[in-house]
């Protein structure tokens, strides 16, 4: 408990809270800028943006302020802490400070890839002088390949170390370290020992201004032409909350966004860079019919009929449940064939497991499960579909050979079934698949379905860790595919268009599992676990 | 002052005065004995703190009160480190008591680490000093084979291991802070404080690091006594609450334009005129004198008619400079251009600075380009008046920087300026005629290799 003054202004501490300057000000509506800090990172107060005047209110009201200049990243707010941050000595030290990094600055902003999202750039528009005085030729462009994911622009670079910092503290790999002196200073990695760890990408999104550049984004789209949509990162069952960056349905590129819970601050480069499939020209863009041999196109507004006439005319229904549908679209689909055959059976699509769980010093953890929503999926099987199928027991249960027709979904990035295990849906008359890419078992279906890619996907996963995190869509699938989620919707004869909110609503009143996911998901989600214990 | 007979440097004539058989017999090591058979560890902190002992290094620390800061009844490890980085430009006291009598220094440091409880000290030494390294470690060798060092000294019950590190040439790692990251392995980039060093230092220890000097000093208190020391040296000013009075022996670095350099040893308190009259014979070749530094090239400047200031630890400060520093005078004769002076302490200080920091980064190397410019014959008088803004903005005292190298390097620039002020703009003028009085940005000189 406390009281912290910023800028004349009182904020309440609650009881065993830790802030800094930084974030004590942040609290109460005033931005202090900082490069250096980082909430992430250890404290190192050397870029010295972030200096303020501070001093300590004394129980009999007069202010003791500290006679020079304190960095706020390094001052704790403490009960009776002052911070002035607008005082003219404050704006001078800013002043000098950005006018400082601007000296060897080239002030490349037109071809560099960090403008319109640069601290540099914002800081010294609000903070710094307006006129040049140094006269100091900066240096050229240098740049040089830190790793296969990493360009560091050499003379951009504001020396505040978080990308260091980040490899020491984060990752545990110290590939970066600072090397000369001086104004001489420059982010390096030794020879043969390049950044290569498995959270490279990150260093990027710490970067406070145009110096490190990542290869993949590289000159691909001015940053102020992307809009950011949050989103769930569906490589591993982490399920990294993150940020779609796109314009005019193109995904450049993906970024983490901050999830206490989750992620940290952080995401592996699997999933940063694991966004080719989504404008994969391989994908399968129109939905077909089997005649014969043969293939035919058919309209989506017949599309619906066809199918419910044809699981209809079946005596045993069945489907079976990616990990990669949202928790929406899984339970939209159970609902449907339980509605067509209240027999149906229901099982989980496999689970693809790649390696082992990998966990990086701060806890980061790169999991081996290769999809979002096993959990989810498995509560609405388990829970709807009265005994529980994994994929291996469906296999078993088709040879039964009694499944006339089979709704299968897909939606994975890469090969998922093998000649073998597609031969074995032989017996099944009619065969509906639904999926990203072509497989042994789309060349068997009835009905081919495109499917949707994630960031075309608009519901809710639930991670290794039972934490069920919404979001919605952050582009339009490509031409002739339609989502599932609105196709099940229109099969079960709703109006309007797919309410994934509607759905998880009436998921939560209908499977224990889920019941306090019923109101608003809140930005960091929510833990499914906490109804269950509250059942205990 | 005149029958003052030297402490520190007593025994350097004799010859082979770094040999424990030497030293042993001009009485070293009675101290040690003395302090194991009498005193407590808190016997001896109290001497030391009662003795108005100030550190040597540079800024003039209390050194009892420093101990003090240790955490009591700590369970683990404290470090003692000896900062024996002496990089400070005109600086080599620390020198002479290493190659000449370095059994007088690791008593100190082994009376240093009784009084504070270690049973580790490390030795750091600047790269530069090969015939200090030698002589250092020959005398520590001496004292484990005598039993001065090592486990149950002299049978007192106390261990002390003493190992030297010898640094790689950086003049920030006589910062103490840096020296603690060095030592650990790390690139000297001073910490942020607090911890401090007493509370955590080296490995995440409470550390003591103290100067070569100091500990010389702490061996000469145990001996003789706190009254003894404060005969010597100048009393509190009574006007300034926050002075503890100068007291005890200094070692002088004398040098520059004198006819005798050298590093003499006398009371804390003697003036510069003083000094190079007493000591150094005089202004070489019997030229006048114009400027001179008062205690290593970050303290500032003193200008000829200063050279009345007592060398202190408060003298310095009442003529516009930083301190006393390291008590090394390194005196200028009128044919010294302050252009020349200023551009070369701009270089070192660009040249050394950590590069942590922005403002001390981008301000030393930005004073730099701008005295290279001016030597170079492009100076605008407005120069002057950036250079002075970038002195008075860098460092810890405005509190913009984490250590007070840029401290250091601000005050030669704002001495320089605003004491010869007329001498940089008569160059100014006479070598750059047509464009003195320009105030628009300049273009930049072609880079010029700094390092």
């Amino acid at each position: 408990m406390g009281t912290v003054t910023v800028d004349g202004q009182e904020i309440e501490l609650h009881e065993g809270e830790r802030l800094n300057g930084i974030e004590a000000a942040a609290r109460a509506g005033v931005e202090i800028p900082h490069y250096c800090w980082h909430a992430g990172l250890s404290v190192v107060a050397s870029c010295r943006m972030c200096l303020v005047e501070s001093g300590r209110k004394t129980p009999e009201g007069d202010v003791q302020m500290i006679p020079k200049l304190v960095p706020a990243c390094q001052t704790p707010a403490t009960d009776g802490t002052v911070f002035v941050t607008k005082s003219e000595k404050v704006v001078n030290a800013r002043a000098m400070v950005e006018e400082d990094l601007l000296i060897r600055h080239p002030v490349d902003c037109p071809i560099c890839d960090k403008a319109g999202e640069c601290h540099l750039q914002d800081y010294h528009f609000e903070h710094g002088r307006d006129q040049r005085r140094a006269d100091i030729k900066p240096f050229t462009s240098r740049r040089r390949e830190l790793g296969d994911t990493v360009t560091l622009f050499v003379d951009r670079c504001v020396m505040c170390t978080r990308c260091v910092r980040f490899t020491r503290e984060i990752s545990g790999t110290s590939e970066l370290f600072v090397a000369n002196r001086g104004a001489h200073e420059e982010i390096e990695v030794f020879p043969g020992f390049p950044l290569d760890n498995k959270m490279s990408g990150n260093v990027v999104d710490l970067c406070p201004v145009g110096a490190l550049g990542d290869r993949d984004f590289l000159y691909q789209q001015r940053v102020w032409f992307m809009k950011a949509h949050d989103n769930v990162c569906t490589g591993c069952s982490t399920g990294c909350a993150i940020k779609v960056e796109e314009n005019q349905d193109h995904v450049y590129r993906v970024k983490p966004r901050e999830n206490p819970h989750v992620n940290q601050w952080w995401m592996c480069d699997e999933g940063r860079y694991g966004l080719s499939h989504i404008h994969d020209p391989r994908r399968l863009t129109e939905p077909k019919r089997r005649d014969g041999d043969e293939f035919v196109n058919i309209q989506w507004t017949e599309l619906p009929g066809q199918l419910d006439a044809s699981l209809r005319s079946a005596t045993r229904v069945a489907a079976v449940l990616s990990p990669h549908l949202t928790v929406e679209e899984a339970y939209l689909l159970a609902t449907y064939v339980r509605q067509v055959d209240a027999d149906a059976v229901l099982a989980v699509g496999p689970v693809p497991v790649q390696g082992e769980d990998e966990s990086f010093p701060n806890g980061f953890t790169i999991r081996a499960e290769k999809c979002p929503n096993r959990n989810g999926v498995e509560a609405i099987v388990s829970q709807l579909g009265g005994t529980f199928l994994a994929w291996e027991d469906f296999l078993v249960r088709l040879d039964q050979g009694d499944l006339d027709a089979v709704w299968i979904t897909g939606g994975y990035k890469s090969d998922w079934i093998d000649d073998a295990t597609a031969a074995r849906f032989s017996s099944v008359a009619t065969l509906i698949v639904q999926d990203l890419f072509a497989s042994p078992l789309w060349q068997r279906a009835t009905y081919q379905l495109p499917g949707a890619s994630f960031a075309e996907r608009e519901g809710s996963y639930v991670n290794h860790a039972d934490r069920l995190q919404s979001f919605r869509w952050a582009v339009r699938p490509p031409a002739g595919v339609m989502v599932e989620g609105q196709l099940y919707w229109r099969l079960l004869e709703r109006t309007g268009l797919y309410d994934a909110r509607a759905v998880l609503a009436e998921a939560a009143r209908a499977l224990a599992y889920f019941s306090v996911a019923g109101g608003e998901i809140p930005e960091h989600g929510v833990d499914l676990k906490a109804n269950q214990m509250a059942g205990v | 002052m005149s029958d003052f007979q030297p402490i520190l440097l007593a025994n350097i004539a004799i010859e082979n005065s770094h040999t424990r058989a030497v030293y042993e017999s001009t009485g070293g090591y009675a101290a040690l004995r003395k302090v194991f058979a009498e005193m407590s560890k808190a016997d001896l902190i109290e001497l030391v703190k009662a003795s108005g002992l100030r550190g040597r290094g540079g800024a003039g620390f209390p050194t009892g009160l420093k101990w003090t800061f240790l955490p009591k009844e700590h369970p683990g490890p404290i470090y003692f480190c000896l900062n024996a980085d002496e990089s400070e430009p005109g600086t080599f006291n620390n020198r002479i008591l290493m190659e000449e009598d370095p059994h007088q220094v690791i008593e100190g440091l082994i009376l240093s680490c009784f009084a504070t409880n270690t049973t580790t000290a490390y030795f750091y030494m600047r790269y530069e000093y090969p015939l200090a390294w030698k002589r250092v470690q020959a005398a520590v060798d001496e004292c484990y084979e005598a039993g001065y060092l090592g486990k149950n000294i002299l049978g007192s019950g106390y261990d002390l291991d003493i190992f030297l590190h010898r640094g790689a040439a950086a003049y920030i790692c006589g910062e103490e802070t840096g020296l603690i990251e060095s030592l650990e392995g790390k690139r000297a980039w001073p910490r942020i404080k607090p911890p401090f060093p007493a509370v955590e230092g080296v490995f995440h220890k409470p550390t003591v690091v103290n100067n070569v000097e100091t500990a010389a000093c702490v061996r000469h208190i145990a001996e003789r006594g706190a009254d003894w020391f404060r005969s010597m040296g100048v009393p509190p000013d009574p006007e300034n609450p926050r002075d503890p009075g100068s007291f005890g022996p200094k070692l002088y670095c004398l040098s520059g334009h004198v006819e005798k350099p050298g590093c003499y040893e006398a009371p804390l308190g003697i003036t510069v005129n003083e000094l190079i009259e007493k000591f150094g014979g005089g202004i070489w070749k019997g030229r006048k004198a114009k400027a001179a530094i008062p205690g290593g090239i970050s303290m500032g400047l003193l200008t000829a008619e200063e050279f009345d200031c007592p060398l202190d630890f408060a003298g310095p400060g009442r003529y516009q400079c930083l301190g006393l520093g390291t008590a090394a005078v390194v005196v200028m004769d009128e044919t010294v251009s302050m252009v020349d002076f200023l551009l070369n302490s701009s270089q070192f200080f660009a040249h050394e600075s950590c590069g942590q920091c922005t403002p001390c980064r981008e301000g030393t190397s930005w004073a730099l380009k701008i005295m290279q410019r001016i030597k170079a014959g492009r100076g605008r008088l407005i120069d002057l008046d950036l250079l002075l803004e970038i002195g008075d903005n860098i460092g810890i005292i405005p509190g913009t920087t984490i250590c007070g190298l840029a401290d250091g390097a601000a005050w030669p620039l704002k001495n320089g300026i605003r004491k010869f002020r007329e001498e940089f703009e008569t160059y100014i003028k006479q070598t750059n005629p047509s464009g003195f009085a320009e105030t628009e940005p300049v273009p930049a000189l072609e880079m010029i290799g700094v390092h």
